[in-house]
Formats: C-alpha cells, structure tokens, sequence
C-alpha cells in the first residue's frame, strides 16, 4: 500500500549506479537503514511500505534474512564498481513495519552481516524500532549483547481512547516495562509519540507527553499525525466517522510538547526530535537531514549515495524474486538538478538546531524572516539560518521563502 | 406521393411564381435538423451516401448540442402535379439570443413549418419565434415530429397546435425526420399552402441580408434573399446602411454546396461574395442595392445588434492574454453582435469585457475560445447594461459594477425582458415563488392544452442571467422552458456591493443588486470566500460594503502550522517533490494586497462552487 515509488530513471539490472557518485565520498560518512516490511495488523493511519501476513502474496519472513544476505552483498559490489571507497558504518537503523517481528537472532544476523561486508565503526549506533508488545527481557538482551545500542519504542500515546483510534493494540502499561527491559539490557531508550489523532485532546497530548517524560529516556520523538491518502483512517475522516485534524490544535501540542520537554530537560534538535544531550542525538536521523551516504536494504527502502537517490522495489515478493535472479531490487533513481538539489539543502538543514548557512540566500527574505519571527536573529548575523518555535511549526513556508529568489 | 424533380429550375431565371421560401421553427431537440437532412435527401440534392447527419449545421459545438447558430439557406428542386418548384428552405437559429437574427430569417420567407415533437409537445421558445412568425404573416403548416417514438402523444399536441394556431387537429401533418415517413408530403404541402413570393422585377434591386458567416478561405459569405429586381455576377453592389460598396465577386445559391449562379432574381435567396474579411461590413436586415442604379429607399426592419449581457473574459493562465485577443478578433470575423474591449481586474488580471446578446451567446462564444483556441477561461458573473444618474446630473451606462460612480447616485435604471415560461400546470406555485423572489411581476397566464401553463412575467433582466435558469429547471424537473424579450426599463433601488480583501477591492466579485438583497449577497460572498481563501500568515478580514458602509465581516485567521512531517525511511524525493509542488501552487496564487488568492479560488467562488479542491 504505502505511497507510490517517486517516479525517476529506471535502475539496470545490475543496480550500477551513475559514475561520479564517489566523489568526495571520504568527506561523508557511510550508514544503513535495513527496512523491516512486516507488520502483524496494520494501523488505521499507517502509509508505510508494510504487509501483515495475509498480503504477503509468497514472500516470506522466513527467508527474509537471506534476502538481505543477499541485497548487502550486492550493495558491496555496486559500491566498490562505482568506485566508492569501503566505509564504516557510522550508523545502523533497523525500522518497519515491526523490526521486532523478526527473532532477535535474524536481526542479529543481519547485523553481523553488514560488519562482515561494510564493518561498524567503533561506537556505531545501531537502533531497533521496538513496538511495546514485543519487547522481552531476553530479546533485549541478546540485541544489546550482539552490539545494539539504542531502541525507538513506539509508544505513540499514554491515552487508551487515543490508542484506539491509532489502531494501536498495546498496553500503555506494557510501555514501562519495555523501557525497563531495554535499559536493564544497556540501551539507550527514545519515546516515538504521535500528536493530532482525530478526537485527541489538549489534556490528553499532555498526559501522554508527562507519561514519556516520567520514562526519563534521553530521547524523545513527536510527529503530528498525517492523514495519508489511501489510509483506513483518511476514509472513516473522508466519511465523516472521525472529525478532521485541527491544524491550530496540532500547533497548540507542538508547543506544547516543546515547553514540557524543555522544562524536562530536553533541547530541540530536529523539527521534531528532542535529546537531554548532544550524545543522545539519534546519529543516523541527522545523516538523513546532513545529506550523508546510506544504503536502505529492503522493499521500497530509500537510498543515497554522492548524490544520486534510489529506491527498491516495494512488494516483498518483487524483491525477494529480483535478489533471487541475481539482480538489483531497486526500481529507480535520479540525481537531482542543481535547482532541486539547493531545495533539498534548504529543506534539509533548516529542520535542524545548527540550520543552514545563510550564504547565497537573499538577504531581504531573511529579513522578512526576521522580522516575522519565523527565524533567529542573533544566527541570521552569525550566518546561520536557524528556525524559532514559530519557524519549527512553518518550516515549509521558510523553505518556500528561502527558495523563492 | 411526388416525383423527385428531373429538371431543376436555374437561378436567374425562375419565376417567381415557381419559388416558395420557408423556415422551420422548432425547439432545440425538437428535430429540426434531422428533417432538413431528410428533405436534402429526398429531393435529391444530397445523396444518400454522402449525407452527413445533420448537413445543415456546420460547427461542432451546434452538432453536439443540436443547436444551429448560423442559419443558411438550400436550395432544393421539387415536382408537384407535372410541375418543378424551386423551395428554398432557410435554417433559423432557435435560440431566444438571436430574436433578431430569427426575425431577419423569418422576413426572408412567406412561409413557415411550425415542428414540434410529438412527446413534448410545444416549448416556450418555440411560442415566441411562432409568435414572429405570424407577426410577419408567415404561413404556418404545423407538423408533429417523431411520431416513431413510443412516447409520442400526436392527439394530444395536435390538439394542441390546432388550439394555438387554428384549424382542425386532423390537418396537422406527422411526420418523421428520422424514417422520412410524411416528408414528402410535406413538401407537397409547402408547394400548396405558402404563397409564392411577390416583387417588381424592373424596380432597382433591393436585397435582404439575413445573415453572413465568414469563411476562412473565401472572406464573408453574405446570405440575402431579392425582394425586388435582380442582382447579377460582377456587378458593384452597395450595402443601404453604410453606404460602402464591394464588388460582386461570386453570386450563386447553396444546394447544399455553393453553385455560383448568373445572378438571383425576384423571390430568389443565395449567397454574394465580395472579398470583405468582416461580418460587420455585411450585416444582418441591411439592404444590398446595385450601386450603379440605387434603390431609393432600404427594406424595413433593420436594427444593430444590442448587447445585453455582459461579462469579463480573462484567461486562467495570464500568458494566454494575448490567444485570447487575437480569437477574440477571429470570432468577431464571423459575429457581428461581438463586442469586447480590453479590461484589467485585480483578481483575474488581464482580460476583456465582453458584450453578448444574451446568456447562451456568452456560452457559446465562450465554449468556442475553449474548444477552437484551446484556452481555459474563467468567466465573471454575467451582468446587465445599467443607466446611472449621478448627483450632478450625468447619466453614465454601466456594463461592468467596478465602473459604477462613486458618490452619490440619485436614479438607476435597468433592463427589463417580458418572460414566458411554459411549464407543467404542477409546477406553477414553485414558479411563482422564484419569479418573485426576483423581483418578477405576474401579467398573467395562459392554459395549453389540458396541463401546461404559459406564466408571463415582467422581470428585470440583470435577475435572470445569475442562475435563474438553473433554478427554473431544476425546480421543475427540467419540464419548464423559458423566452425572453426585452421590454424597456424601470428605476429600481439598486446598489453595488464591493467585496473587500484585507481592505482591498476585490473588483471581480462587486455587484449592482437590489438594496433588499444586498445583505445576503454580501454574507454569500465573504462565507464563501472564508471557505475558498486559504489562511495565510496574517489574519485576513473579508468584508462586503456598500460604499464605505460594511455590512457583512468574516475572517480568516493566521496560519500557524505549515510543516511536513518525518521523512519515511530516508525518502527524501518525496519530501522534495511535496515541496516543489508547494512552490508550484503559489506561484499560481492571484496577490490581493498582500493576500495569495489560489486562482481557484476565484473561479470557485464565481461559479458559486464551495469546494475547492486542496492540493
């Protein structure tokens, strides 16, 4: 389901990527996103490339590690004959779907794996989504044990009636208890919270953010709902049965969550991402937001190498079957112009607390900025573009702005 | 049954006693088109395989919509009792727009087929050229149509046709354009029943104009029918009204293609061609005279085509500005009742004021831009021409409400039509109420038949070219039809109502109203506008006035939340692509002061549409 593949140049069979994407390859740092496409139901509001069991149409999550067995080995050639040097991986990033629908031995393999063929940097990230349901004692342990270090656990909400609308089926409960386990196991914890569900309220977000907070994790992450086209929850919206998100409402919970995290501690790093430290960051989000190298294994996974952009096939049965050929899953690429690859600087670096150089832009629109309180003065002199709350909740009508000139 | 004729009569030389012209007057839908294909066929003068449906009709839009704007005229041969007659069957235009046109049409025949379809029975429309018809003393043979059809009642409407125009039920002809069943008897009777036309041979030539149409290779096609002496190839002709003359390059008659002849004589209709590139230069109910020996005095009846609707024509894409001029121009080569100047609104941009003789003119012409010159329009809410006193005593025409004086307006008049409206008796009393709720006054009613009603209303024109016809319909199920004309003008408490943005006059969207209406215009208007507007970084009042009088506020609050989410598993081409659409929608936002407007928006509001799709 999930949104189509962006349409770009068919990808050869071989998956060679164009020439020039080595360049300057050493100034960048190299890291794995590994998609997990596998999920038990699916949620009303979720557009992610994800299947539950019924619409796996032959393909298997059984023989899922081999398929990635064989994507990494591939990625290995294809790098190597565009003449990308051999990188550590700075960071590694298992997310879905449900990763922890997976035994915590395939995702170990797969770990094992991509330091056998790429190596891991010595104090690599490594990250595990974690629904709250799957998680145990035991499987924590054995993640941590095989060089894991963080989990991102979907909590999503503290409030059942909200967790009801998300189609979520866990336990708020059950949340406690799968912090505890990851950190008794030594991981590093973040909170993934989503704000605006349809009905949702003022209190409620508020409950729901005091309840990740009292987790006292270094991390937290708080998304505004999407009501994607093609969902569950676009239909019962479209058909009248849920009420449509309030844009003013959801602004009122982002400022919110930001005072309650600040007041907690927490500090703003992207949009929508908070850490108690700089350490804490979640190295891999920000490589996305840098523009860095990563290679996303798995159906309809996304990625970037010196500047070229491509994308798998998204079925799990049309990928395992390419891999099964001997050729490349990925569908597609393009390598942006330089007019969209300026947008996706801007559109990239603004999201985050450093900004983006202010050199090139137009001076007159940054003050505009200025002035309408959308960006930080004191930065703007010092040459950064740097967003303020205001800026953080219309950070696609600065990008507008800033690429308007 | 008669006999195709073997010898065709030759132009030039017939006697009058052997011509007969004739029309058809009937409702769109009614037929009329397929009968006319039908005698083509019959007659011989079209054969059977290259007979086009509807040969007469030449655009496209007229096919599709099976109605015939531009009437012309055919000549066909026909035997009756050993003896060959030359008919000449001249197509009316069939819409209430072109009362003008129809009415030079009709004065180009002595004779008349009333056709109605024999399910439907007449329609109001058809009542008012019926009407003019026997106001030039036409004579009328009524006919039923489609009496293949299932549905079709033919005691009940020739019933109905005998009540309306006299005679006995039996005498009305049935017929069928499709199968041909009862044409030729038809033609028999346009023979037996219309009189042959009547002229002075020796007197100087005096020729109607009853219409011309343009042509793209060969200029303008002028179709006249001699009243009086001859008009021959070659000659110098002048047109009475102007004075200009042109040289006769071909004269000939159309059967149905054009067969230049050695000229045309008394009773005779055909086509001229001089050369002249615009239909201005040859209008319709002018006189054509042989400029060496000039009539004296010019036929009776001709009239300049008056515009009374008017709207703004502006291209949704600003860079059509000047396509769009020069269609314009095009089109004026083949309208004569066109007329626009150039016109610039705030909302819209550039664009041209237009002047149309009614609402389905302004359809046309505006369909025809869309389809020939593949533009896309947005059209401004039909208005009607207003005559405006001032305090200093001037008196100004107002067509567009932005030009409406400022400061204080002692007197308005406008336009009002004499409407008729026929419909099923059922739906009188919902009839009644939207004719008063437009300021309509009763002059009465009159019973067809057992069930239909024709309701005469006095109604200001500028009340029924906003949407009353789609009311009309809908509230009857679409039974009810509907004819206007005009009928002088009355002083009226009118006021313009301006629609302002932030404080800035939004000019597409002010309107000359009834002052009793002016407040629910104005609380229509900003609701709709709220809905329409997106909320941009300000907050935005919306506010109708009446001069610096507000009488209704709405407003649009600030955004506060324009922000993507996550990027999914590092897809970063969709987070871009989301973006650069972004930017594509506002560079299509129309500015109003500071305001973005998404053109949509203006177009949705106009057209009364609430939803605007978000993209």
């Amino acid at each position: 389901m999930a949104g189509p593949l962006p349409s770009g140049n068919e990808m050869p069979q071989d998956g060679a990527l164009p020439a020039g994407v080595n360049v300057d390859a050493h100034l960048r740092t190299m890291s794995a996103y590994v998609h997990v496409p596998f999920c038990r139901v699916r949620c009303g509001y979720c557009d992610f490339n994800t299947y539950t069991s019924t619409e796996l149409r032959g393909a298997s999550q059984l023989t899922y590690v081999d398929e990635l067995e064989r994507e990494i080995v591939l990625s290995t050639h294809v790098l190597s004959n565009a003449g990308v040097p051999r990188r550590k991986l700075s960071s590694v990033f298992f997310g879905g779907g449900t990763p922890t629908l997976l035994p915590a031995d395939d995702l170990v393999k797969t770990l094992e794996l991509l330091a056998q063929h790429h190596d891991i940097a010595t104090g690599a990230e490594v990250t595990v989504e974690a629904n709250p349901d799957t998680v145990t004692d035991q499987y924590m342990t054995t993640l941590a044990q095989a060089g894991f270090t963080r989990v991102s656990i979907g909590m999503q909400s503290a409030v059942p009636e909200v967790l009801k609308t998300l189609d979520r089926s866990h336990n708020p409960e059950s949340v406690k208890n799968a912090v505890h386990s990851a950190r008794k196991a030594g991981l590093e914890v973040s909170i993934d919270l989503i704000y605006g569900a349809p009905g949702e309220t003022l209190e409620q977000w508020q409950q729901s953010l005091e309840a990740a907070i009292a987790l006292d994790t270094g991390h937290v992450s708080a998304y505004a709902l999407i009501v994607e086209e093609g969902t569950a929850l676009e239909r019962k919206i479209r058909r009248g049965e849920l009420p449509q998100p309030d844009d003013d409402l959801e602004a009122d919970m982002y400022e919110l969550a930001d005072t309650l995290l600040s007041n907690a501690g927490f500090e703003w790093y992207e949009v929508s991402n908070w850490s108690k430290s700089p350490q804490q960051r979640s190295t891999h989000n920000l490589s996305y937001w840098q523009s860095n190298d990563w290679w996303g294994y798995g159906p309809g996974a996304h990625s970037h190498i010196g500047g070229t952009r491509f994308w798998n096939v998204k079925h799990p049965a049309a990928y395992a079957q390419r891999l099964a050929e001997g050729n490349s899953p990925a569908a597609g690429w393009e390598q942006p112009d330089s007019q969209a690859q300026f947008l996706e600087k801007i559109l990239l670096e603004t999201r985050i607390r450093q900004g983006v150089s202010s050199e090139g832009l137009d001076t007159g629109i940054i003050a505009s900025l200025i002035s309408d309180g959308l960006i930080d003065g004191v930065s703007a002199i010092q040459k950064r573009i740097v967003l303020t709350i205001a800026g953080r909740l219309r950070a696609d009508e600065v990008v507008r702005r800033l690429t308007n000139s | 049954m008669s006999p195709r004729a073997t010898k065709p009569l030759q132009p030039a030389s017939t006697d009058p006693a052997k011509i007969r012209n004739f029309c058809i007057i009937a409702h769109i839908d009614h037929g009329k088109s397929t009968l006319a294909d039908r005698m083509l066929q019959i007659t011989g003068i079209v054969d059977d395989r290259s007979m086009r449906a509807q040969y007469l009709d030449r655009m496209d839009i007229e096919r599709e919509r099976g109605i015939t704007i531009k009437s012309q005229a055919v000549r066909m041969p026909w035997e009756l009792d050993g003896e060959t007659y030359a008919l000449n069957m001249i197509d009316t235009p069939g819409h209430v727009d072109f009362t003008y046109e129809v009415s030079r049409s009709l004065a180009a025949c002595e004779g008349a087929i009333l056709l109605v379809d024999a399910a439907q029975g007449i329609e109001a429309q058809t009542l008012a050229n019926l009407y003019l018809a026997m106001e030039n003393d036409l004579t009328i043979i009524p006919v039923l149509n489609k009496i293949d059809l299932p549905a079709a009642d033919p005691e009940k409407y020739a019933k109905e046709l005998a009540d309306l125009i006299g005679g006995k039920p039996e005498d009305v002809l049935r017929v069928s354009g499709k199968t041909g069943i009862g044409v030729p008897e038809l033609l028999d009777l346009v023979v037996e029943k219309i009189p042959a036309p009547v002229g002075n041979a020796d007197a100087p030539a005096r020729a109607m104009i009853f219409d011309s149409v343009y042509d793209a290779y060969r200029g303008v096609i002028t179709y006249v029918r001699v009243i009086d002496g001859a008009l021959k190839p070659r000659e110098r002709i002048q047109m009475m009204s102007t004075k200009a003359a042109h040289e006769l390059i071909e004269i000939g008659v159309s059967s149905p293609e054009p067969i230049p002849s050695q000229g045309l004589g008394v009773g005779e209709v055909g086509y001229l061609i001089t050369g002249v590139k615009d239909v201005r230069q040859s209008k319709v109910g002018d006189t054509v005279t042989d400029y060496a020996k000039p009539a004296s005095e010019a036929l009776p009846g001709y009239t300049d085509p008056k515009a009374m609707v008017f709207s703004g024509l502006y291209p949704i894409d600003g860079s059509d500005y000047p396509v769009l001029r020069e269609a314009l121009d095009k089109l004026k080569l083949s309208d004569a009742s066109l007329n626009y100047e150039p016109e610039t609104s705030v909302a819209l941009g550039f664009g041209f004021r237009c002047g149309f003789l009614g609402l389905l003119h302004l359809e046309i012409i505006t369909e025809r831009l869309e389809r020939e010159f593949g533009l896309d329009l947005i059209a401004t809410a039909p208005s009607v021409p207003y005559e405006v006193t001032t305090e200093d005593k001037k008196t100004v025409t107002v067509t567009n409400p932005s030009e409406y004086p400022s400061g204080k307006i002692t007197r308005v008049s406008e336009p009002l039509v004499r409407a008729g409206i026929l419909t099923p008796k059922d739906y009188v009393g919902t009839i009644m109420e939207l004719c008063q709720s437009r300021r309509g006054n009763l002059l009465g009613m009159e019973y067809f038949g057992e069930d239909r009603v024709e309701m005469k209303y006095e109604i200001p024109l500028g009340e029924i070219v906003f949407d009353f016809f789609d009311h009309l319909k809908s509230r009857t199920q679409g039974y009810a039809s509907l004819d206007y004309e005009e009928a002088g003008e009355q002083d009226s408490d009118l006021v313009k109502v301006d629609i302002l943005l932030q404080g800035e006059q939004v000019d597409a969207f002010s309107a000359i109203v009834h002052k009793d209406k002016a407040y629910a215009y104005g609380l229509m208007m900003t609701e709709r506008l709220k809905k329409l507007i997106p909320r941009q970084q300000f907050e935005v009042p919306i506010q109708a006035a009446i001069g610096a009088r507000i009488i209704a506020r709405e407003t649009i609050s600030a955004i506060r939340k324009d922000v993507l989410a996550k990027c999914y598993g590092g897809d970063i081409t969709r987070k871009r692509k989301l973006l650069e659409k972004q930017k594509e929608g506002k560079k299509r936002m129309k500015m109003v002061g500071r305001v973005e407007v998404p053109q949509e928006a203006f177009i949705a509001a106009l057209q009364g549409d609430d939803e605007v799709k978000k993209k």
